[in-house]
């Protein structure tokens, strides 16, 4: 074994060559990227008769996009910070499109044809409070009317074409929350609303240009608000009590408030407590009772009378005005696989502008939220466009009784990622339609060859990339020899299930979290529940996904078993007991079901499947499952042991209870933990042993059961320049998950998170802030076994006297030695990851998420302890890169080369069949998949190879034989003649 | 340094500056904690060429404040502004798709009322004049090299060719320069073993000898 390794290790280390790169005409090849935005919270449409109709969004994923309505393509958006949500949007002077952020404190101004900043404006504001924008409708584009902006007790009169702060008013001394503002049309006045502790209402009347108050009234409400609130017309509101059982008519006509109070029971029968719907329609709101949507007719002295109800799945949109003096809106209902598509008139609800029923896919939920948009017909009537949002968070453009677009939104909040196997081609062998004839053969390859060779006009690079696209075939849904095309399963957020083709990306299918216990569970995680490989090859590999009934931790879990090649739900249960981690234990059952491990929060896990096979199979191991839980808050790592059935507490046979092995405490005042990390439990190490130059031998310290911890001290924890170096200091720990033993320690002065780290093999690679340098710094620490060092000896391997083969417990106290060093890096990492390939042979790149959402593709030997400044001889042959103070950014190897993976969160790599090479899937609010090869690909011929430069060579070499050959017989005869 | 820079676009493009012009205002931070704001003002200029999608290039510029902690954008002009930022140390980043910049260290003084001081980190020079040059322009694809001979010759077909054409028109030449016995002899040789071998025919291989 360790022989083989001496052969084989220098020769792939000597392999490994500079990193991944690109020429242009490649991209898009084996890489794909999709884009997207998040679910949408805020739309408005931007329709006029010339230029280019687009609605304006803005997401959840802080993302204000403009879409093309027609196509729903993105003709530009902007990934605003994480904490920059945001609260409201609109389209000023008919060209800026105006977002307000960070809770009303920031607001800037877009242009809306290219999406150039225009102007940013920060305002101030004293706490968070709900904030409110208001973009007045302008019809006059050369008059400047102000837009108002309220957030954190200030009201701010902002001028929409330069951003400048014409007025603001200090709310916070008084406590008073603005609830609405209105701009009464013509009118330099405008009127704010709001509530002083939620039990007063006040009207203020201020003047639009110079901000002084004109008039003030208050009037108090002995009952108070719930907050509530629903504007119905330009001078009326209406509110809900703090019993939410009252509805309250406030009048604020020419500066007089006014309360009419309607108890819903009069309205409705029995009924209970009642919710203001969101949609503004004019002089009527909808208001949600006993589970049924009612609408409520606000008359002209703040009488209330039903006039509608409908039942509970109904969408609606923002009323709209459609002719002179009436508006309509829209609603959206469900009815089996089919959705209506109302719009009706305020006035006169039984007036049915529209009426349309589309099929809808069962997997995308129910609707939840619709803009609607009219246009007028080329015959003068009311057409209406509606932008739907569905509970899976696609977004759906229902124009005409059809679905003009669909983006898959969903995909934009992925939580999780695994991949899968394709079906296996079953018709025998069945090779793809590879060319139909020898020309068309040799004429592509020509093509080829022109363009490697540079010689191909822009046409024919087109020719050739769509001839690489279909030659390689890499879009069929079966699974190919090279493993390069599988699934790669993607859970997102809103609890739907995606499996895209890894050859374009595709969505092959996907399929809705469903529960019987709640509305909408969260997805959560993924897992390999069954992967048929030498028994029961027959049945077709499963996963296991895991989904949570809200967003706490203690809310019941709901669990999902999903046929990976169908995307058909096997079955599906409410657990009952909540989730905090799933252990997939390493043990598989008859039908090769892995076991998995759920605990709940009261300390018990339960164990999967529930069948008496796995019951047995996991008593046999009883006493080997240990895991771990960290505590962040409380800076604790325990350690867990089984210890019995929880039979006394309930009947459960499949529940146990544990018992604590281990606790490391970590000093609140000093440590504060802020990364742990362990190695990805399906890694494959080809070897244990690594060569030095002077033959010397080490071994890797190669556990399964190693975790990494990072911690700062307390003050270091914030963000950078909120601390000095001398006040912070980064602890990090390799820690024994069995026995709780630290085995190593190191201490880095002067530094800060946060940490981002990747663990492989026998190595950590971490990035942090070193604030004395004032840079960025990535430190590798390897771990090597010294208790395997003597066994370098021949003699002793051939008379058996090593320990080899002795078993490895955890219990023993390993004699390990750490080798680090650190380098400095010049950007800061959202995330970091490490290329794993089938066998664990080729060498490893590190593919580092930056900040400017790219992925660099670093080699591992750029991190290696054993770098010196003056490598000797022997060591450059072997590989070993001369030390430098930091760590190169070659742009060549960013393996997103010209795209942005928007909002990167996390990157994934799978390995395929080939040992050379490795899937990389990486998710934000961007998808981006591409294959690498860390070594190139050395057991494959690459696809620019170039079989027509091969064919030619060949027929040149023959041609040249027989010339030869003639030539030869030629001057034979001639010397015989002589 | 606010001018822009005339130069043939190429020219442009090498000398592509970006400078930082900062300088920090005191705001009434009111905000709930006693940290005195401050905040900071740059200015990323990219000079006009002529490389298509150098707008949309421009408008997709980011600057992210301490590892995105906050992120801005620019403005048309090219400035960009940090708002509320309290005193002490910060890092500003600038991504920008095709150019590489170095990170920027900036200090916000307290004492000097928001009097702002910054350096690049990656080649710890001082921004005295307040410009901040790009280090380099990235290229992210290999660039193909334009048709060659030579590329040709190098390939490994090239030098199967060229061995060929060596041993078609170079051997028969070595073998005239072989005595003429000792071809004989080897010929001889060859005849009797009845397949040529190629160590036999080599000079100086000498098994027969």
């Amino acid at each position: 074994m360790a022989i083989r390794v001496f052969l084989l290790l220098p020769v792939f280390l000597s392999s490994a060559i500079v990193s991944f790169s690109l020429y242009e005409d490649q991209a898009g090849l084996a890489d794909w990227h999709q884009r997207y935005i998040g679910k949408v919270k805020h739309a408005v449409f931007h329709t006029q008769k010339t230029g280019r109709k687009r609605v304006i969004v803005s997401t959840e994923e802080n993302v204000v996009a403009s879409l093309d309505l027609r196509h729903g393509e993105i003709f530009w958006r902007h990934v605003l910070g994480t904490k920059d949500a945001i609260d409201g949007v609109g389209i000023a002077l008919g060209k800026y499109v105006i977002t307000l952020s960070s809770e009303g404190s920031t607001l800037r101004a877009w242009n809306l044809p290219d999406g150039q900043m225009v102007w940013e404006t920060a305002l101030h504001s004293a706490h968070h409070s709900k904030s409110l924008l208001s973009v007045p409708i302008n019809l006059k584009v050369d008059k400047d009317y102000p837009i108002t902006v309220f957030g954190g007790g200030y009201l701010h009169a902002v001028s929409a074409l330069d951003g400048e702060v014409l007025w603001e008013k200090d709310f916070t001394a008084e406590g008073f929350e603005v609830q609405r503002v209105l701009q009464p049309l013509g009118s330099t006045v405008i009127y704010v609303l709001g509530f002083v502790n939620l039990s007063e209402a006040v009207v203020y009347q201020i003047d639009s240009k110079s901000g002084e108050v004109l008039a003030q009234k208050s009037m108090a409400f002995p009952g108070g608000f719930s907050g509530e609130i629903s504007s119905v017309s330009s001078d009326k509101v209406v509110v809900l009590d703090s019993t939410k059982s009252i509805l309250v008519t406030i009048g604020f006509l020419d500066g007089d408030i006014s309360f009419q109070k309607t108890p819903i029971s009069d309205l409705v029968e029995d009924s209970g407590n009642a919710e203001i719907l969101s949609p503004l329609l004019s002089n009527m709101l909808a208001v949600k009772v006993n589970k049924r949507t009612v609408f409520v007719k606000v008359g002209g002295e703040g009488k209330l009378e039903v006039v509608d109800s409908l039942s509970d799945e109904t969408a609606m949109s923002d009323s709209l005005a459609v002719a002179d003096d009436q508006e309509a809106f829209a609603s959206v209902h469900h009815e089996g696989s089919k959705i209506h598509l109302m719009v009706k008139l305020v006035n006169e609800l039984d007036n049915v502008l529209l009426r349309e029923t589309i099929e809808m896919d069962q997997h995308r939920g129910r609707v939840h939220k619709v803009f609607m948009n009219n246009y007028i017909r080329t015959d003068r009537s009311n057409g209406f466009r509606a932008l739907i949002v569905m509970e899976d968070h696609s977004l759906l453009l229902l124009q005409q009784g059809a679905i003009v677009w669909s983006r898959e939104e969903g995909l934009a909040s992925v939580t999780d990622v695994t991949t899968a196997e394709l079906p296996v081609e079953k018709d025998g062998v069945s090779v793809a339609k590879v060319e139909h004839t020898l020309f068309e053969w040799l004429k592509g390859h020509v093509l080829k060859l022109k363009g490697s060779l540079l010689l191909a006009s822009p046409e024919d690079v087109v020719a050739i990339q769509e001839l690489r696209v279909k030659s390689s075939g890499k879009n069929k849904l079966t699974r190919d020899h090279n493993g390069f095309r599988k699934l790669i399963l993607a859970l997102t957020r809103g609890g739907k299930l995606f499996a895209l083709h890894t050859g374009d990306g595709r969505i092959v299918w996907s399929m809705l979290l469903k529960s019987q216990a709640c509305e909408r569970p969260n997805g959560i995680s993924l897992y390999q529940w069954q992967v048929p490989h030498h028994h029961a090859m027959d049945k077709n590999p499963s996963v296991l996904v895991v989904g949570r009934c809200g967003s706490d931790s203690s809310a019941p879990g709901v669990l999902s078993f999903v046929d990976v090649y169908t995307g058909k739900e096997i079955t599906s249960s409410d657990i009952g007991h909540s989730v905090v981690q799933v252990l997939p234990l390493p043990f598989t059952d008859s039908t090769e079901q892995r076991l998995h491990l759920i605990a709940d929060t009261v300390g018990h896990v339960h164990l999967y499947p529930k069948t008496s096979e796995a019951l047995s199979i996991f008593q046999r191991e009883f006493q080997n499952i240990y895991w771990y839980t960290v505590e962040a808050d409380d800076g604790i790592i325990r350690g867990h042991v089984m210890k019995s059935s929880c039979s006394g507490e309930t009947a459960d046979e499949y529940c146990f209870t544990t018992r604590e092995l281990w606790t490391v405490v970590f000093p609140s005042e000093s440590e504060k933990i802020i990364s742990t990390l362990t190695r990805k439990s399906n890694e494959v190490v080809h070897t244990q042993a690594k060569v030095n130059t002077d033959q010397d031998l080490l071994y890797k310290y190669v556990s399964k059961n190693l975790l990494f911890v990072a911690t700062v001290s307390p003050k270091g924890a914030g963000e950078i320049g909120s601390v000095t170096p001398e006040e912070s200091s980064l602890v990090v720990y390799l820690i024994d998950t069995i026995t709780g033993r630290i085995l190593h320690r190191l201490s880095h002065q002067g530094c800060q998170g946060p940490v981002h780290a990747v663990f492989s093999e026998n190595w950590v690679v971490y990035h942090y802030f070193n604030l004395r340098a004032h840079k960025y710094e990535v430190t590798v620490v390897e771990i090597y076994d010294q208790s395997r060092a003597e066994n370098k000896n021949v003699w002793k391997l051939i008379l058996g006297k090593h320990n080899l083969t002795a078993p490895i417990t955890s219990y023993s106290r390993p004699e390990v030695f750490t080798k680090s060093q650190s380098y400095f890096f010049a950007q800061s990492v959202k995330t970091i990851a490490v290329t794993s390939t089938a066998k664990g042979i080729t060498s490893k790149q590190l593919l580092i998420g930056t900040i400017g959402d790219q992925i660099l593709a670093l080699d591992k030997r750029f991190v290696d302890p054993r770098r010196t400044l003056n490598p000797s001889q022997a060591e450059k042959e072997e590989g070993i890169i001369p030390l430098t103070d930091s760590l190169p950014i070659i742009p060549q190897s960013y393996v997103t080369h010209s795209h942005r993976v928007e909002g990167l969160r996390g990157i994934v790599t799978a390995p395929s069949k080939l040992e050379s090479t490795t899937h990389v899937f990486a998710y934000g609010v961007d998808l981006f998949y591409t294959r690498l090869a860390p070594s190139k690909t050395y057991d494959s011929l690459t696809d620019d190879f170039s079989y027509a430069l091969l064919l030619i060579t060949i027929v040149v070499l023959v041609a040249a034989i027989y010339i030869t050959w003639a030539l030869s017989e030629k001057k034979e005869l001639s010397e015989k003649w002589r | 340094m606010t001018q822009i820079i005339r130069s043939s676009p190429v020219l442009a493009f090498i000398a592509l500056q970006i400078s930082f012009i900062f300088f920090a205002s005191t705001l009434t931070c009111t905000s709930g904690s006693e940290d005195s704001c401050y905040t900071i003002t740059g200015r990323v200029k990219i000079p006009p060429s002529n490389v298509i999608g150098h707008t949309e290039k421009f408008s997709n510029v980011k600057v992210l404040l301490n590892g995105g902690h906050k992120i801005t954008f620019l403005r048309p002009d090219g400035y960009f502004t940090f708002h509320k930022v309290p005193a002490g140390t910060h890092l500003i980043e600038v991504s920008a798709m095709g150019y590489f910049f170095s990170p920027v260290r900036v200090d916000v003084s307290a004492r000097h009322r928001g009097k702002v001081q910054a350096t690049l980190t990656e080649t710890r020079r001082s921004l005295t004049e307040m410009v901040l040059e790009p280090l380099r322009e990235e290229q992210y694809y290999e660039i193909r090299e334009p048709f060659n001979v030579m590329n040709i010759v190098k390939s490994p077909m090239g030098l199967m060719v060229g061995f060929m054409v060596v041993v078609v028109f170079l051997m028969p030449k070595l073998m005239e320069n072989i005595d003429p016995e000792e071809m004989k002899q080897a010929q001889e040789e060859m005849r009797r073993q009845g397949v040529p071998s190629l160590t036999s025919l080599l000079p100086g291989a000498g098994a027969s000898r």
